[in-house]
């Protein structure tokens, strides 16, 4: 049985699973509260959406972290060479 | 399943390997690089329909790199733009069949942020001289001299690591759900992927102006955490 190998994938599957988490939750928050800048103030729905849409990614960007270090413990993994 | 990270070698020059991605990019620089010569090549006081269109890029640039740093964007225009006109093209590219993005690829990535880091470095000493870039470092006090350093490190490395899983991840779950679905299922998701290459192209080239800005300004004003200062001036009253 190798040992590497099933403990990394179960690492990479734990890493998407846990660091998608937080980054769910904030964009939660963050369309809750654009979605209220905008009922208060629909004016300036296009700065905000603007704002918001940068924000996203940015949040995002931490679960694609995630991602990517999942994928370097399946494709490129140190320890299976 | 094929790994997103191992490149694929269409060919051989000497002991260079010649991957996709780099024929992809030079197909998209020889685009660009025409494009903006026939665009540019007769400019006229009364604007062709591409020099409108043209001129209409230039102009948002330059609003939207004055609205987010505050400084006269006449120096920063080209680097900006390039940067950001490049990586929208190649995110993009991907709509063309049988063609990957080169920005799915881990080198093409580095090297943007290699050039974004070379760049706050010159345009930092060209604006405050050596001494003062140095100095810079030294901001608040010299006891964080450390830790600036290694921001100016980490922050590229970030945001090189960002485009690339941002873009590769796109690639890689499209190629999942066509596998697994069928042919025309992951539209949708390609439609998305439009909107991800896009935002993209912006965070990178806002993240850069943002950058080079506070090397600019050097010891006057330090930024702290520049994801956070991408819009100092739109603050809720």
């Amino acid at each position: 049985m190798d040992y590497a190998l099933l403990a990394s994938i179960f690492c990479a599957a734990f890493a998407v699973a846990f660091g998608a988490i937080g980054p769910a939750l904030a964009e939660g928050r963050a369309v809750a509260a654009a979605l209220d800048a905008i009922a208060r103030q629909p004016d300036a729905a296009n700065t905000i959406s603007r704002t918001l849409f940068v924000g996203l990614a940015m949040i995002e960007t931490t679960a694609i972290y995630c991602l990517v270090i999942a994928l370097l413990l399946l494709f490129a993994n140190p320890l299976l060479a | 399943m094929k790994s997103p990270l191992d490149p694929t070698v269409l060919f051989q020059i000497g002991p260079v390997a010649i991957t996709q991605a780099i024929v992809t990019t030079w197909a998209i620089m020889a685009i660009l690089v025409i494009g903006a010569f026939a665009v540019t090549r007769r400019l006229n006081l009364r604007p062709t329909r591409w020099q409108a269109a043209l001129e209409l890029m230039v102009a948002t640039l330059d609003t939207q790199i004055t609205e987010t740093t505050g400084v006269a964007p006449a120096p920063y225009r080209g680097f900006i733009g390039t940067l950001f006109l490049f990586i929208l093209v190649a995110n993009w590219s991907s709509l063309l069949p049988g063609i990957d993005p080169p920005t799915a690829r881990l080198e093409t990535d580095a090297a943007l942020a290699v050039l974004v880091f070379l760049s706050v470095i010159w345009f930092g000493i060209r604006a405050s001289g050596v001494g003062g870039w140095l100095k810079s470092f030294a901001t608040p006090n010299p006891v964080m001299i450390p830790l600036n350093i290694l921001q100016s490190l980490t922050r590229v490395f970030s945001m090189f690591v960002r485009l690339f899983g941002n873009v590769m991840s796109g690639v890689f779950i499209i190629g999942i759900v066509a596998s697994l679905a069928g042919l025309l299922v992951p539209i949708p998701l390609m439609a998305l992927d439009l909107l991800i290459g896009l935002v993209q192209a912006y965070i990178f080239a806002v993240l850069a102006m943002v950058f080079i800005a506070s090397a600019v300004e050097g010891g006057a004003r330090t930024q702290p955490n520049a994801d956070l200062a991408l819009y100092p001036t739109k603050k809720d009253p």
